[in-house]
């Protein structure tokens, strides 16, 4: 597979976000702000790179029975250091992201390229996916948070953008507003690929367990 | 008292998956039949509970006395993991009939990040043992509220016409966007 393929899948073919619909929680939850969204989708990047790089690296060691434990360990490591970077040196993005950045541990995105594509591929072309994937997801966390700030506070990236007269729709940056600015971009997307001619997008299948990193190990996923 | 609003902000004002965007995933993956949905539920109240007292043991006598805080995350996440198959072993031998109901939703859960968010927030804000445990069941009924709720929305959504734009995803992700600005009704109920 060649460099230029592996980039394309991740940012726009087969984006985390807009195409796969995994990761979703913290796609929702911290893109309050663009300054959040980028901040997030940067450390989710670098754990995705570094946790790759590893997982590929160990892909023949790791005995097939183990492997989902051992990749979260690999992962959790990797989220911790990326924990006390953040404690250090971005202090306020800490804050405003809180709980999600421990959570970066179960994000769907992590150990689904983790799954998919590291354990099977070279730790140059997993690296390479990595940052391909972290670009398409920190590039969809830009576009909501964007959105949403632009509508909620009336600015992006704390710079005010929108005349104070304009109302500002505070529930954009409340928990609905989250949804709802998902839901409708899915829907702009639908349009998109239909008038381009693709009929089967994920978007438009009802949400289920497909993309789900674990979904090869409960097959019935209860449905 | 204190105890009797944890659980309440927990189930209703805090919701995991409406309010603080815990448990997507199966929120939206394991929502088309009502009957699936309540099992789900069902399933994550029992490992929340679980999981919340496990990790505040583990880490209040074993990660604090030799100062190994910073490794709690990994020691967390693997908790869980090992929790859930022992659960599903035990089920599968000393309890059939629950396994079935109970069974197969158990791997789902592991990497489920409203358990280990429960047991993260239960850390952070410092609960004890029962408090802890009284927080993770309130918020696993606070989930399985909103996942039956919303299985329930969806199981209608699914005989009605859809603009075809915004079939799956969208509808799905604007229903759960009605639910939630409801859920801010909640909002002023309890003060914390």
């Amino acid at each position: 597979m060649n460099a230029g393929k592996i980039m394309r899948n991740g940012i726009f073919e087969e984006n985390p976000i807009f195409i796969q619909v995994i990761g979703m929680c913290p796609t929702l939850a911290v893109t309050t702000s663009a300054t959040n969204g980028v901040g997030m989708g940067i450390s989710a990047t670098i754990v995705l790179i570094c946790s790759n790089i590893v997982i590929s690296l160990i892909r023949r060691l790791v005995p097939d029975k183990v492997r989902i434990p051992c990749y979260i360990v690999v992962i959790s490591t990797f989220v911790t250091m990326i924990q006390f970077l953040l404690q250090a040196f971005f202090p306020a993005l800490n804050n405003s992201l809180g709980i999600f950045i421990p959570l970066i541990v179960v994000n769907c995105i992590i150990l689904a390229r983790a799954e998919a594509f590291a354990s099977k591929n070279s730790p140059a072309a997993a690296a390479l996916d990595g940052v391909a994937m972290g670009l398409g997801f920190t590039l969809a966390l830009l576009i909501i948070g964007c959105i949403r700030e632009l509508l909620g506070a009336g600015s992006v990236f704390g710079l005010t953008l929108l005349p104070s007269f304009f109302p500002r729709t505070i529930i954009m940056i409340l928990p609905p507003g989250a949804f709802l600015t998902l839901g409708l971009l899915m829907a702009f997307l639908n349009v998109m690929q239909r008038r381009r001619g693709v009929t089967n997008a994920k978007t438009n299948q009802d949400p289920s367990c497909d993309g789900c990193a674990k979904s090869a190990g409960c097959a019935d996923c209860g449905q | 008292m204190q105890t009797l609003l944890i659980f309440m902000s927990a189930v209703l004002v805090n919701n995991f998956v409406l309010n603080r965007f815990l448990g997507i995933c199966p929120f939206l993956g394991v929502s088309k039949k009502m009957e699936t949905a309540l099992g789900m539920g069902v399933a994550v109240i029992f490992v929340m509970a679980l999981a919340s007292a496990v990790t505040y043991l583990v880490y209040n006598f074993i990660l604090v006395p030799l100062d190994l805080n910073y490794l709690y995350n990994i020691a967390f996440i693997l908790i869980i993991a090992s929790l859930v198959q022992l659960v599903e072993m035990f089920l599968k031998k000393f309890s059939p009939s629950l396994y079935q109901a109970l069974g197969i939703f158990l791997p789902l859960i592991t990497t489920n990040c409203a358990v280990l968010g429960v047991t993260v927030i239960n850390m952070e804000s410092q609960y004890n043992l029962v408090i802890s445990v009284v927080h993770a069941v309130g918020a696993a009924i606070g989930f399985t509220l909103a996942i039956v709720l919303y299985a329930s929305i969806r199981e209608r959504i699914a005989k009605n016409p859809i603009p075809a734009a915004f079939q799956g995803f969208p509808i799905a992700l604007i229903t759960a966007s009605l639910m939630s600005i409801a859920f801010l009704g909640f909002s002023g109920l309890i003060k914390v």
